[in-house]
């Protein structure tokens, strides 16, 4: 068995000489054109007079396109067709594209795209969430608002009351390939695409749609992406669409990819937050019930925000059983770029807005934040798992179900049946020596007058599964060839998350054979149709079970085959060790392929998967939404200095939740990288945009990521290693998510560094940069 | 131009652009691929190559790398570190074991610092690879694979010897030639590291219709000891600034540790930082501090000056059209000197704010003051209040109280996105409190808390 072995990702080796080919790596057919994005200039008004002969006369230049050149669709939303490739006469942000330019070098295009003279009517820009609150600018008819219980009650007769909000800046994918595609064109006007995307489905039909073809017409082919993040689910449709649209008006390949500052300027980003709440909780610190507003900039095109916001409020509880809650979500409109799906997907805002108040209630009634939260926790999931013995009758009444302890639920009344954050928790504390360092760090910070230290401990229960329910559902191909060797195709993409060599270890698993005899190939419209974005951190446990299943069949129809020659029954047979066992005797996987062929078996398949017991109604924010919690927590220990904020994490420990591992090496890799990424969201990670809504930090000169050295100094990080009770592939959980939220606990124990310096509340804001903190420092000092 | 140099272990001749960069060509030209771009501006590494001659391997950004820097040197990219037998390098095979790609496009790059650091012996992996950003990992399985392949000796197949090659017009060789070229030729770009120049060209799509290169140029790459004093050429680059001022300067020395990055400073030169008259150049609030003097040269003509008079206004130094900066003098000694840099992120990052403070006190009075700062002004810029409102006075907490108010006569800072106008003069105070608590000995920054 290839399953649960920390196996390499599967180019590592490519990776490590250079030779892993991405988009703009691919050889290009001579002749091929470059292009480039003429962008708007203002954030809001209308184009009155657009000049291009200068650039249609640069150099290299072959063509430019507005949106009047556009053959058919000018759309490239992924959701309600309000986002147009190019500009017509409105414009909505500063860096939208505007017009493009096909020129014979990438060079050229950019020098080409920078000479367009446009004139414009500029009207107001609505910038900010209090802007777009006050001009009443937003998406949907109105705030989605879900209640559970009575809140008003709830709060009103609650012993303890405090209120408060936080902000939380937006955040850029920083992927280091840049948005990237290839469209080269063929026989009868049918286009294949190469596009670094995360959504190759949403490639083709955006690609048909601007061509005014089928989409059987349209061919994407995704090998890899140099990190996507969310970046790619629904980015790369622009570039794609502009060179397919170029390549079928010149009869010529045609290639674009966004230099670092356009890419910065023209995409979108993770959607900032402010949340503010009303909290009543009695005197242990148990909460009695939240209200929640939740306001969110969409920026100009509604793209992901809908579901985002969504999760954002399907995340206000976290860990938490909230006995009666309200989630107010404002989905605001603002002439800034289209914010987009980014790792957590909203979940992290969320997240972020309950674990604020934990802290709060802590520091009012002077308890330890980590017991707080405790007592707050979800119950334990029975002993057992989901298919523990339950009471057999239902038991009468509000108080009798208390009693027989009836199952806690969500603010959108989703039972949670396998909350395992107890046992973590008491674990972590132990291997993080979390209540000792709490003590050395109030000592330090007794002895130290500029410096300042800090610790905290955060949870995360992220739900798993696409909330657009049709959504979660997989498709696969896999072929077995006469030698024994395996073609695996499947509908997910690989970002870097390892994705295609955990499914490649399951695919080794049902042969029983080495995973190098398994060939992993790039994802492809043509084989696998329909696929849904590789995202949600769905794509092992959706293409994972896909596969299997299109393994299965071919296994079975081997095992028939076999059988019938050696007069055994199909049960019988077993693919072990590169072997296959039947009727006492034992042939190679290969012999066994070799005769199955030769008896005219079909050694090809498709696998398909679907999640089941879904049901949710996004309206009245209520149902099952997710097919399992994935879990983790994570102790963090930071300094500040009190002169200058600057501030660094010294010490971690993580302990999460991937259910039965299907790599362990590459589920730790998934949760280092996701919480230096949470942290950097929360640190030093910030968007600037000027008062004409230009972004001012649109490269890495100006937008810090996390560096090398702001990794922390101890990283402890462990699996939780205990199987999903839900019926995963190999009994593993979804990780490319959860861990981001993980980070969370350093901007928190940033706050509690804070708190060392004064009484009064820091109120910390995020990103949490240096100035932020010192700006806090002060606050608590009063 | 005619270019010459080594790629991979075979002679290359290239007739470049004066301003083609190594990226573009590696991948346009030669389809080199591996070698990727992140950036396009030298701040994410994953154009990483490694470049060797007589000083040895260095890790350079070959986005903002122009071929005719490349004469007469060697270049390794990531497809020529394996051995010519397919067998992986130490490194190579470190971050394979250790799970150090995910993605794998920062990767490439990853592995040209790495490997450049290994073939030097270098166990300082958070600065050789500060210029290199990873957004998969968390580096923790970078660092893991660094330290592995730390304890593996060198293979010797990367042991390159730079071609001979003949000297070339674009290159001066000595500062004469080079002096009375520019003197003949004023409009002309002097390109020295190229780490600001190359955006001018990748970013600003500039054209640069004269360029001489500097990095040829002997006469600039001395650093000249006396009794008393250090004279730094203007094309000695920071990665050597570094080296020499760890014995003579640790506080400067840690300002250009966090100094853009390895990639950066082994490209980068004083004179280029000093010349580009950035408000926002890390070298002059400390070599201000440390009262530097400049000396520049147009043809014949040489003069000398306070490095804080070349500052007149933003965007404008007291340099004539061709002119040039030939180095910089300063002290041998200043115990009291400490330098500030304060910025978003602690590596790789433009400082929002660069503090240099150089009290001198006597017998318990302060005696003379030296405090100049970076981001606070259109240019690098003295505290000439502050230091007013020190001088004389005791040294104590309560002068220091007394004379941070100065600082809003001296400094009208703005606002951007590194930093409010606000936070920037509140951190000019705070760090002449810092200062003060740093020269009494105790620990000030959060880079020296350990674990």
């Amino acid at each position: 068995m290839s399953i649960a072995k920390s196996l390499p990702h599967d180019a590592a080796r490519l990776h490590v000489t250079g030779t892993a080919r991405y988009v703009d790596d691919i050889p290009t057919p001579t002749g091929t054109l470059h292009l480039a994005f003429g962008l708007s200039g203002i954030a809001c008004g209308a184009i009155t007079a657009m000049e291009l002969s200068a650039v249609r006369a640069a150099p290299g230049v072959v063509a430019v396109l507005t949106a009047d050149d556009l053959p058919f669709a000018n759309d490239v939303s992924p959701s309600i067709h309000d986002e147009p490739l190019l500009a017509t006469v409105d414009l909505h942000y500063l860096g939208q594209p505007v017009f493009v330019v096909v020129a014979d070098s990438h060079l050229n295009a950019r020098r080409a795209a920078r000479l367009g003279k446009l004139t414009y009517r500029e009207d107001p820009a609505i910038l900010t969430i209090d802007a777009a609150l006050a001009a009443d600018s937003r998406f949907e008819d109105g705030p989605r608002i879900w209640t559970k219980g009575d809140v008003d009650q709830a709060l009103a007769s609650a012993p303890h009351r405090l209120q408060g909000a936080i902000s939380m800046g937006g955040q850029e994918h920083f992927y280091l390939e840049g948005q990237a595609a290839l469209a080269l064109p063929q026989e009868g006007g049918d286009m294949v695409v190469h596009s670094s995307t995360q959504h190759p489905t949403e490639i083709q039909h955006k690609v048909a749609d601007a061509l005014g073809l089928p989409m059987h017409a349209v061919r994407c082919e995704v090998r890899r992406m140099g990190g996507g993040f969310g970046g790619k689910e629904s980015q790369g449709n622009a570039l794609a669409v502009a060179c397919a649209v170029a390549a079928r008006a010149t009869g010529r390949p045609c290639k674009m990819r966004y230099d670092r500052d356009d890419d910065m300027m023209i995409t979108g980003k993770r959607h900032d937050f402010r949340i503010s709440y009303d909290v009543g909780f009695d005197d242990d610190g148990r909460l009695r019930g939240v209200d929640f507003v939740q306001m969110t900039r969409c920026g100009w095109a509604l793209d992901l925000s809908l579901p985002v916001a969504d999760r954002a409020m399907l995340h206000a509880d976290n860990a938490y059983h909230l006995p009666a809650a309200r989630i107010t979500s404002h989905r605001l409109k603002t002439n800034t770029q289209s914010a987009t799906a980014f790792r957590g997907f909203g979940g992290p805002q969320g997240v972020l807005g309950i674990e604020r108040i934990m802290d709060e209630v802590a520091a009012h009634l002077g308890l330890d934040p980590v017991a707080l939260r405790q007592r707050n926790y979800y119950d334990a999931m029975h002993t057992g798992g989901l298919s523990a013995p339950r009471a057999a009758r239902p038991p009468e009444g509000i108080s009798e179900q208390k009693k027989a302890g009836a199952v806690q639920t969500t603010p959108y009344q989703m039972p949670v049946t396998d909350f395992i954050l107890h046992e973590m928790t008491e674990a972590l504390l132990v291997t993080s020596d979390y209540h000792h360092r709490r003590t050395a760090i109030s000592d330090w910070n007794a002895a130290n007058a500029i410096l300042k230290k800090g610790i905290a401990f955060s949870p995360v229960k992220f739900g798993i599964s696409f909330t657009l329910s049709h959504l979660n559902q997989a498709g696969a191909l896999v072929h077995v060839y006469q030698d024994g060797s395996v073609h695996m195709n499947h509908g997910g993409t690989e970002m870097g998350q390892g994705l295609f060599q955990k499914v490649a270890q399951v695919a080794a698993s049902r042969f029983g054979i080495d995973v190098a005899a398994v060939k992993i190939t790039a994802t492809d419209t043509g084989k696998v149709p329909n696929t849904s974005a590789t995202a949600a951190s769905s794509g092992s446990d959706l293409n994972g079970m896909a596969v299997a299943n299109a393994c299965d069949t071919i296994r079975d129809r081997i095992a028939a085959c076999l059988a019938e020659l050696h007069h055994t029954s199909a049960e019988s047979v077993r693919f072990a060790d590169g072997q296959v066992h039947v009727g006492g005797e034992s042939i190679s996987f290969a012999q066994a392929a070799q005769t199955a062929y030769l008896h005219r078996v079909s050694l090809s398949a498709t696998g398909f998967y679907k999640t089941p017991g879904l049901s949710w109604d996004r309206i009245k924010g209520a149902g099952t939404p997710f097919f399992y919690f994935a879990q983790g927590a994570a102790v963090t220990e930071v300094v500040i200095d009190t002169l200058t904020g600057e501030n660094r994490i010294l010490r971690t420990d993580i302990l999460h939740d991937a259910g039965a591992s299907l790599n362990p090496a590459l589920d730790i890799g998934q949760i280092e990288g996701g919480y230096v990424q949470g942290a950097g969201w929360l640190t030093t990670e910030e968007l600037v945009w000027d008062d004409t809504g230009r972004l001012r930090t649109h490269a890495p000169s100006t937008y810090k990521i996390p560096a090398c050295s702001d990794r922390p100094d101890i990283f402890n990080v462990t699996l939780w290693d205990a199987p999903n009770p839900a019926q995963t592939i190999y009994r593993s959980k979804a990780v490319g998510e959860p861990p981001f939220m993980l980070g969370i606990s350093a901007f928190l124990a940033l706050s509690d560094a804070v708190r060392a310096c004064g009484p009064h509340d820091p109120d910390l804001q995020a990103p949490a940069t240096a100035e932020q903190v010192l700006a806090a420092v002060q606050r608590a000092r009063g | 131009m005619n270019v010459t140099f080594l790629l991979n272990g075979e002679t290359v001749q290239v007739d470049a652009g004066a301003t083609r960069t190594l990226l573009d060509w590696l991948r346009e030209d030669r389809a080199l691929c591996g070698t990727k771009e992140g950036c396009n501006e030298g701040d994410c590494g994953a154009c990483t190559v490694i470049v060797q001659d007589d000083g040895g391997p260095k890790a350079l950004n070959a986005c903002i790398l122009f071929l005719p820097q490349l004469h007469g040197k060697a270049v390794r990219t990531v497809e020529g570190i394996s051995a010519p037998d397919g067998t992986l390098h130490p490194v190579q095979a470190a971050m394979v074991d250790h799970h150090g790609s995910q993605c794998g496009f920062c990767t490439p790059g990853f592995i040209a610092s790495m490997t450049a650091a290994h073939m030097q012996g270098r166990t300082d992996h958070d600065d050789v690879l500060a210029g290199n950003l990873c957004r998969c990992t968390g580096y923790a399985p970078i660092i893991r694979a660094a330290q592995a392949a730390a304890t593996v000796p060198s293979p010797d197949w990367l042991a390159d010897t730079p071609p001979d090659v003949d000297a070339r017009p674009y290159a001066p060789e000595t500062l004469d030639e080079l002096a009375s070229w520019y003197a003949a030729h004023p409009d002309a770009t002097l390109i020295a590291g190229a780490t600001d120049v190359g955006l001018w060209v990748t970013k600003q799509l500039r054209d640069l219709p004269q360029v001489a290169f500097l990095n040829r140029c002997a006469d600039l790459r001395a650093i000249t000891m006396t009794d008393d004093s250090i004279q730094i050429g203007a094309g000695v680059t920071m990665t050597e600034v570094l080296h020499k001022m760890g014995e003579y300067h640790p506080s400067y020395a840690e300002l250009i540790r966090r100094y853009g990055s390895e990639q950066v400073r082994n490209a980068a030169t004083v004179g280029g930082n000093i010349a580009n008259g950035s408000p926002i150049g890390d070298n002059p609030p400390a070599l201000i501090a440390l009262g530097a003097v400049l000396h520049l040269r147009h043809g014949d003509a040489t003069r000398d000056m306070p490095l804080e008079n070349f500052f007149v206004a933003y965007g404008k130094q007291d340099r004539v059209p061709g002119e040039l900066v030939t180095g910089v003098t300063i002290p041998r000694r200043a115990p009291d000197l400490r330098c500030y840099k304060i910025s978003k992120r602690f590596d790789q990052d433009i400082s929002a704010v660069c503090g240099c403070f150089n009290v001198t006190v006597t017998d318990g009075t302060v005696t003379a003051a030296r405090i100049a700062f970076g981001g606070m002004a259109g240019t690098p810029l003295r505290a000439s209040a502050v230091e007013a409102a020190l001088i004389g006075k005791t040294w104590a907490q309560d002068t220091v109280a007394n004379a941070v108010q100065a600082f809003a006569q001296d400094y009208t800072p703005m606002t951007d996105m590194r930093a409010s106008a606000g936070y920037r003069l509140q951190t000019a105070e705070n760090l002449l409190h810092r200062y003060f608590a740093d020269r009494s000995g105790q620990v000030t920054s959060v880079l020296e808390v350990q674990t």
